[in-house]
């Protein structure tokens, strides 16, 4: 074969590999409405499913009565609990260790929770089928304080407490009451407490992250078809750990696993909402089983909201302790965590709350400790990751406000804080206080380069006027200066102590190349907008050499798919970004040898080159990897298989550090809380930039999402356990027209332990970007008086800082 | 999120309405761009076993300008309100505002019959109709009768028309003077948190007659009259807006819901009220 492109960079251009911004190979599909969600999965005679849900937060259920149902034309069958517990699936494991109803099984704890199971030809019948069956509630009292669920005499869940109705142990140890899910302790106390007994200058804070939801375009569903005939379970679902998801199916349902093939289509975002097993997905499949049809579940955007997995929801209590200079000493951390009525979260197993312990940011702070206490409250389960690792957006909001706070004690400036006790660059690999091992970082360089860009002293005197200003009253609009720098922990993780269910938290790729040429690779995890088609071809395209272009990337059916963990907490490149480098190593190594038999010389003889292997010194005498795989087909060579194949998995040796430094400034008109971002600069460093494009388009979703749950995006609740924030009405999405314009930047520090130094991306904008949203508000205040204050900031509660400031008089 | 099951009928004609209309009484009601009603049927909150619609009734869509009064068709939608070059100079308010309700998918559909027939709080029309003096016409079995839209709207979503009428057109007297329509919101796509509808009118420094409105602060738009008033006689100075804002305070009656509690939105009206009033005093 001929090669055509002569220059050296041509050949490197021609790969699309790593570092181009390659367009999305997905858009194509996704901007003409050709993708394939599981909403648009259609199979002959398929019925769908829908639930009777709970309009009390915590009630008993005295009966339900579903003879008028099963009048309403089309409906075929109305589940309850009462028809699961032979199966022993009215209850099912939670990925965090509890067990979770799928049906009520004689009360409810949460306002929506599954009641019953309609099942109809259509979703219209099963609608009227709901509407029909009549369930007679006796309400109990509600909790929804996490603080009073742990002195309450009501006890929320009776499989928690013995016949003497003591608490008995949960999964991650004893309980302190019958509401109280687990206590988790990291670092040390007393050496903790001593520190900030004794310390210069102590600053203390409690603050709530409020609940919200992670809210993906698309919502939740399934569609289970059971063959009778031969006895094999397809389960279609918006699943972000698909082969989780098999092996979860096969304990419950005594199906074995070679039984179950579990897809997951196109997925219209997760962002950790798609991580764990719903009610759903099984009724979906005992309603299959049971009518011998295919059944569908697809959630409404109202059950979306009010059931399925919601985030943080943590109440946080600090103590940082510094020296006069401003030397941070030790870090105290007190978390009340309310999960709703069942432990849901996802976390891996030793880590009830996640990596919480990231709460020493990217400071070197010596002595730590943190404690954790997880209670059950009459809300919606859940505690997931919302575009994060596992609680990693709480750790950073935390540290970044104490921060703040400490600035404030220390009446300095915050900026200058954070330089003095950054992590040196030197320090790396650094071992922080709660245990994590920083891989690798260079924060000085990016907080330079980030105050520097936006002229930071320039916007501190400008600031400053206009507090002046105000004071005179020339305006009634005030500025702030939104600061953060965040250290991220992703890429879960090693298998020694990453599990999620005893599943251990590696991934996987799989590669075939064609005789001619090109290839397909199949991996663990799932795309759900992050475009893994599109980036894990380009690592395989520097890797292995073959264009971009001509590879395949297949993901989410667990019949093709090897093993892997799935996708969410920016695991997809850390994990199975190292698989499919490390597949196409095995891929080149016998390319090598098939090259080196080709050009007649030792395989140590030629080395890799863009997109052939030369022989040394002598670069006119090549393969390409074109004819390599030809011959790696077609040609008999002695003691070499044909063929051109490999897997890896990958168990990663450590987490990976992204890290960035952010600045929001804004402007706040004090008489309607109305807030206006003028600027927002954000500057990232994942360690190895796959693709450029795709990277800006992570970072501005990920601001977007920050910006939400900062300025409005919550779930609220009356004190009934009544959702407030059902809709999309009074649940804030930003559109194009709420959001400003993100300036992007980066430097970059690669991973030494990842094989192409990448360290993930996706989430964290969201991560660094909440507590940048929210430092603005509060940075503008601070003049004025304020220490803290919760989010979200709504015009309402920015209004009411203000007042409570004396801004109004 | 999927309506009880109804009858659909498209009737040619309004008598083809009414009688439908006289037929079902209570179980039948017209639709005219849904993105009030769906909602509302969507979520089983309006039951609507018998379902008009009236894209297909002649002559509901017209706009007509004149120099003295401006007539807009039922069926006209918000979007057709921000198209017209016409209405937009004999009547800019209307532009202002519609640009202000919804998105632009919203007022491709939604139009302003449906807007101020609707008695929900939240709409901004009704109050900017208020403000504008319009009158509405409404057709029923009885034939034809106009009620102003100061005496149309009795509490949340109970007006004066009842409900065998529909509601064919608005008129409104062509606006003098300068004008504002002013809303805060949370979002795109939200109702108003606090909306004022002014019109103004200036001779040399004084202001000689004014009209206000406000929306989404009471079960009903407001239109106060007192708060005009503080303003006629006057040429606007500190002392008169705050007269104004007081007299409006005085008439709304806000209740406490996501966007916020009572005090916010006290105050938010206050500060929407003085920003309309200045703007429109600055167009006068
Ligand atoms: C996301 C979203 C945001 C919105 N935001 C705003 C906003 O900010 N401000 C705002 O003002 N509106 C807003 N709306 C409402 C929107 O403007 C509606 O379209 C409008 O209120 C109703 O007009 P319609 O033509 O859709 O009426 P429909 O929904 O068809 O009808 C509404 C009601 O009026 C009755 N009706 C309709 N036409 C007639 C008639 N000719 N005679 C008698 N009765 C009639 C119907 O029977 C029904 O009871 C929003 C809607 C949505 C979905």
């Amino acid at each position: 074969m001929k090669d055509e492109i002569t220059s050296r960079d041509d050949r490197v251009a021609n790969l699309k590999g790593m570092g181009c911004s390659r367009k999305r190979v997905e858009d194509a599909r996704f901007t003409q409405g050709k993708g394939n969600y599981v909403d648009d999965i259609k199979l002959d005679g398929m019925l769908f499913g829908d639930f009777v849900r709970s309009p009390y937060a915590h009630a008993r259920i005295k009966s339900v009565n579903s003879e008028a149902a099963l009048k309403v034309p089309g409906v075929l069958a109305v589940l309850t609990a009462e028809d699961l517990a032979p199966l022993g699936l009215h209850w099912m494991p939670t990925l965090a260790g509890d067990k979770q109803m799928v049906l009520a099984d004689g009360k409810v704890l949460f306002q929506g929770q599954e009641v019953a199971f309609v099942v109809a030809e259509d979703r219209y019948a099963a609608a009227d089928g709901i509407e029909a069956v009549e369930v007679e509630y006796e309400e109990l009292p509600v909790i929804v304080d996490p603080f009073k669920s742990l002195e309450s005499d009501v006890v929320l869940r009776e499989d928690t407490v013995d016949e003497n109705g003591k608490a008995t142990d949960g999964a991650h140890g004893p309980r302190k009451h019958p509401n109280h899910i687990f206590t988790w302790e990291v670092g040390e106390k007393d050496a903790t407490e001593q520190v900030i007994d004794e310390a210069d200058v102590v600053a203390t804070e409690t603050m709530y992250y409020h609940r919200t939801h992670p809210c993906p375009l698309e919502t939740c569903g399934s569609v289970a078809s059971m063959d009778k005939v031969n006895g094999k379970l397809t389960l279609w679902g918006t699943f972000q750990a698909p082969h989780a998801i098999r092996t979860i199916v096969s304990l419950i349902s005594g199906l074995e696993e070679h039984n179950i093939r579990v897809i997951s289509p196109d997925i219209g975002g997760g962002f950790g909402n798609k991580v764990g097993a719903y009610p759903g997905y099984v009724c979906s499949v005992v309603a299959s089983i049971v009518t011998g049809r295919p059944v569908k579940w697809i959630e409404d955007r109202m059950d979306n909201l009010m059931t399925t997995a919601f985030a943080r929801d943590y109440w946080m209590t600090g103590k940082i302790s510094a020296t006069k200079e401003g030397k941070i000493t030790g870090l105290h951390c007190n978390v009340t965590a309310d999960h709703g009525g069942f432990d849901a979260c996802a976390d891996p197993t030793k880590f009830p709350a996640g990596f919480m312990n990231i709460c020493t940011g990217s400071y070197d702070i010596p002595t730590a400790y943190l404690a954790v206490d997880g209670v059950y409250t009459n809300k919606a389960p859940g505690g997931v990751s919302y575009r994060c690792s596992f609680r990693v957006t709480e750790a950073v909001y935390f540290i970044e406000r104490m921060i703040e706070v400490l600035a404030i004690e220390l009446n300095m400036d915050a900026a200058e804080l954070r330089r003095i006790n950054f992590i040196k660059k030197d320090q790396f690999p650094y071992q922080s206080a709660l245990g994590w091992e920083y891989d690798s970082g260079d924060y000085h360089t990016a907080w330079d380069k980030a105050l520097k860009t936006v002229d930071y002293d320039g916007l501190r005197a400008e600031q400053a006027e206009r507090v002046e200003a105000f004071k005179r009253g020339e305006t009634r609009k005030i500025m702030g200066i939104g600061l953060s720098f965040f250290t991220e922990i992703v890429g879960a993780g090693p298998v020694k102590n990453c599990d999620i269910l005893g599943l251990g938290m590696f991934d996987s790729c799989e590669i075939r190349i064609h005789p001619t040429g090109s290839a397909i690779a199949r991996l663990g995890t799932i795309s759900q907008g992050q475009g893994h088609a599109t980036t894990f071809a380009q690592i395989l395209a520097s890797e292995i050499g073959l264009p971009a272009d001509s590879i395949t990337v297949e993901e989410g059916d667990t019949d093709t798919a090897p093993y892997g963990l799935g996708t969410y907490g920016s695991r997809s490149t850390p994990v199975a970004g190292a698989a499919t480098a490390m597949a196409g190593r095995k891929i080149r190594a016998k390319a090598q040898m098939i090259a080196a038999y080709l050009l007649e010389v030792h395989d140590d003889d030629v080395e890799f080159d863009v997109d052939r292997f030369v022989v040394k010194g002598a670069p006119e005498r090549f393969k390409t990897m074109k004819e390599i795989a030809f011959a790696a087909y077609n040609q008999a060579i002695p003691g070499i298989e044909p063929g051109l194949e490999a897997v890896s998995y990958y168990d990663p040796p450590n987490m990976t550090y992204p890290f960035g430094a952010y600045i929001c400034v804004m402007d706040i008109d004090v008489d309607t809380g109305v807030t206006d971002i003028r600027r927002f600069y954000a500057l990232d460093d994942c360690g190895t930039r796959i693709n450029p494009m795709i990277i800006e388009g992570q970072v501005h979703g990920g601001l977007t999402e920050a910006l939400a749950v900062a300025l409005g995006q919550e779930i609220a609740y009356d004190d009934q356990g009544n959702v407030k924030t059902g809709t999309l009405m009074d649940f804030f999405l930003p559109t194009a027209w709420e959001v400003p314009n993100y300036e992007t930047d980066h430097t970059v520090t690669p991973s030494p332990h990842h094989p192409i130094g990448a360290k993930g991306v996706g989430e964290s904008p969201h991560v660094g970007g909440v507590p940048c949203f929210s430092n603005a508000v509060q940075d503008a205040f601070r003049p004025f008086g304020l220490r803290h204050t919760n989010m979200p900031h709504d015009h309402w509660r920015i209004w009411k800082t203000a007042n409570s400031l004396g801004m109004h008089d | 999120m999927i309506p009880a099951a109804f009858e659909y009928y498209r009737p040619k004609d309004l008598s083809g309405v009414i009688s439908i209309l006289e037929e079902h009484g209570d179980d039948a009601r017209v639709i005219a761009g849904g993105h009030s009603l769906i909602p509302m049927m969507k979520l089983r909150m309006a039951d609507v076993p018998h379902l008009i619609d009236l894209q297909d009734i002649p002559g509901m869509s017209e706009i007509t300008v004149t120099a003295d009064a401006i007539t807009i068709g039922a069926m006209t939608t918000q979007h057709d309100i921000i198209d017209h070059d016409g209405l937009a100079t004999a009547a800019p308010i209307l532009r202002e505002a519609a640009l202000q309700i919804a998105d632009p998918q919203v007022r491709y559909m939604g139009t302003v019959g449906g807007n101020v027939a609707n008695g929900d709080p939240g709409n901004d029309m009704p109050g900017l109709m208020q403000c504008l003096n319009a009158t509405f016409t409404l057709v029923g079995p009885d034939g034809e009768r106009t009620v102003p839209a100061r005496e149309f709207y009795e509490a949340a979503y109970m007006t004066a028309r009842e409900d065998e009428e529909i509601l064919t057109a608005v008129t409104i007297p062509t606006p003098k003077g300068g004008y504002a329509y002013e809303k805060q919101k949370r979002k795109i796509g939200d109702y108003a948190t606090a909306a004022a509808a002014v019109q103004i009118i200036k001779d040399g420094d004084t202001c000689t007659a004014a009209s206000i409105a406000m929306t989404n602060l009471s079960d009903t738009p407001i239109w106060s009259e007192d708060a005009a008033a503080a303003l006629v006689g006057t040429s606007l100075d500190s002392v008169a807006l705050k007269a104004a804002v007081d007299a409006m305070l005085v008439d709304i009656d806000p209740s406490e819901d996501n966007r916020g509690p009572v005090a916010f939105k006290r105050h938010v009206a206050g500060v929407i009220l003085t920003r309309a009033i200045e703007r429109a005093w600055s167009r006068a």
